[in-house]
């Protein structure tokens, strides 16, 4: 080992703690990522005594989800599950935001609500689904009721935290200018989480879609989860794939729009995007 | 713009029962209209706290705080404050950082237009004074340490406070910028005639800026004593080396290390030293 090869320092940038590597490097390694499993899928699906049934190839995948395309609606599904997902994604934001805002702007809403939250959070959305099939309905009401539960209490308890990660300068920078409670909320805590909270909003969309599948087991006739869970009665392996690859693909891109519009929306942030 | 100060027999404490702290008692002190004062004394005890009970962020636990003979309850604009760290709004440019308090109904009543010019000018000079021209339309996260401060001493210029109070406003900065920085804050001074309040850790920033420095000593927190500093009223960098300045340092530094307990660490130190000695001479044998 040579003397100038310090813990944490030296070598490749490669390896260097939170060094900045060459975009064309993480271009080909992110692409490297994503290429190597679908080979390594491929070759397994090759290799000679592999079962369709157990495991179809990346080709019959695709095929499959030509035909559901053409044949079986696949816009159809597609835009039901966004629309339930988004549904109840938004339902829980527009809730989850005010609330969580008061949460972490004063202590006696927090001794009040979150406790409650953080308990009713771990109790597992799929348990509720006799409860809202009972309470709501088995209308497209009761899937969005699903997606909400799912998402809405861990979305409170990080919207408040997120609100109580405001630094206290800012805030009594603004109470020494005469700035009133309403104008702090609105003129500093609010823009100065702002971030953070589009960070929230994208992570818990994120969660949203997982809980589609398991919306989409109440009274469902429609939807990409409806289909996996279909496919899954009749052993349609590539039907699985097709609806599992589909549902990360969507998941995927609205991420990537959220990423976007973090990057325009805040450009004072410039050192923190990437 | 200028105000008095009274502090009339504060006391702070934090907690209750016996974990609570007194983190000060008996503060007593009066700040003249146009004063420079500066507070020195060990760590935790309690600068930060009477600052921050003068701008009206903590409560007193007993006594009073006037300015211009009226008791404060609450933060108010006729004290405006300068942070450590960490305050300025990294989403405006410095120009909107300074210019914030003229979102606020506090600083636009009854507000003409005239008034709204004025205004504008005077933030044009402020960002003038500090040397910010340059970097008017940056983000806070794209200036250095100095600059942003220069902006957080701007903003608080902004609405003409008579007092402005300053929490180690220079702490994180590196020498050159401090000796800059210190003559700049001397000039506002002057220039707007307002009363300041800073605190710091460093004795010799205290007696360069300050006309009477408040020497501080903890547990529990209190008042020590006063020193005029015997310096003329325009300062410049060579003083520093005057035998009335060193002397003045001397002064203040002992009395820090009497008050801090500082003392009672070196016989500490000293046991642990004989400690050491102890146990090699038992290796050896
Ligand atoms: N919010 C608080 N809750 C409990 N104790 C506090 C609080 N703020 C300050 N203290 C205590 O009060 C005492 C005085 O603190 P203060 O911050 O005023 O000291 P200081 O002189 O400014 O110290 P430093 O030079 O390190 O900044 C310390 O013992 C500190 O721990
Ligand atoms: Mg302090």
């Amino acid at each position: 080992m040579s003397a100038s090869k310090r813990a944490g320092a030296g070598g490749s940038p490669l390896w260097q703690i939170r060094s900045a590597i060459d975009p064309r490097q993480y271009w080909l390694l992110a692409l490297f990522g994503l290429v190597a499993p679908l080979v390594a899928w491929l070759v397994a699906s090759h290799l000679d005594g592999t079962d369709k049934v157990f495991l179809p190839g990346p080709a019959d995948v695709l095929a499959r989800i030509w035909s559901w395309a053409t044949d079986d609606d696949l816009a159809a599904d597609v835009a039901i599950s966004t629309w339930r997902v988004v549904a109840g994604w938004a339902l829980s934001a527009a809730i989850a935001l005010p609330l969580g805002l008061f949460i972490g702007s004063y202590r006696a809403v927090q001794a009040l609500l979150e406790p409650l939250t953080d308990f009713i959070r771990y109790m597992p959305a799929v348990a509720f689904i006799p409860l809202v099939m009972l309470w709501v309905g088995i209308e497209e009401g009761s899937k969005v009721a699903i997606i909400f539960i799912g998402t809405f209490f861990q979305m409170v308890l990080m919207v408040a935290e997120d609100v109580r990660r405001v630094p206290l300068a800012q805030i009594e920078a603004a109470q020494t200018m005469g700035a009133t409670r309403s104008e702090i909320l609105e003129k500093v805590i609010v823009p100065s989480a702002k971030p953070a909270l589009l960070d929230t909003l994208r992570v818990t969309m994120g969660w949203a879609w997982t809980y589609l599948v398991v919306a989409e087991l109440v009274a469902s006739n429609s939807g990409l989860g409806y289909a996996v869970l279909k496919a899954q009665r009749f052993l349609q392996t590539d039907k699985i794939f097709a609806g599992i690859l589909l549902i990360g693909l969507i998941g995927l891109l609205i991420d990537q729009g959220f990423r976007l519009v973090h990057r325009k929306a805040f450009p004072y942030l410039a050192g923190r995007h990437r | 713009m200028t105000a008095s100060i009274d502090i009339r027999d504060a006391f702070k404490t934090f907690g209750h029962g016996p974990q609570a702290i007194h983190a000060l008692e008996h503060a007593k002190l009066a700040i003249r209209p146009n004063e420079f004062v500066t507070f020195v004394g060990a760590s935790g005890c309690g600068k930060s706290t009477l600052l921050r009970m003068i701008c009206g962020l903590e409560s007193l636990s007993r006594g009073s705080i006037a300015v211009n003979g009226q008791p404060i309850a609450g933060p108010g604009v006729d004290r405006a404050m300068v942070f450590q760290h960490y305050s300025l709004y990294p989403w405006l440019t410095v120009t909107q950082n300074i210019k914030f308090c003229r979102q606020l109904k506090a600083h636009t009543r009854d507000r003409t237009s005239a008034d709204v010019e004025k205004a504008a000018g005077r933030a044009d000079a402020l960002i003038r004074l500090m040397g910010l021209s340059h970097v008017a339309d940056a983000y806070p996260s794209q200036l250095s340490g100095g600059m942003q401060q220069r902006v957080a001493i701007a903003r608080a210029l902004m609405s003409r406070p008579p007092i402005l109070l300053m929490d180690e406003p220079f702490g994180a900065l590196d020498a050159q910028t401090r000796e800059v920085m210190h003559d700049l804050i001397r000039h506002v001074h002057r220039m707007e005639g307002s009363t300041i309040v800073f605190v710091t850790h460093d004795v010799e920033e205290a007696i360069y800026l300050g006309q009477r420095i408040v020497l501080m000593a903890p547990r529990p927190g209190r008042i020590d004593t006063l020193y005029d500093v015997p310096l003329p009223a325009e300062r410049h960098q060579d003083m520093k080396l005057t035998p009335e300045f060193l002397a003045l340092k001397r002064e203040i530094l002992e009395r820090i290390r009497e008050t801090s307990g500082m003392k009672t660490d070196l016989e500490q130190l000293a046991r642990l030293n004989a400690d050491v000695g102890a146990d090699a001479a038992l290796t050896t044998d």
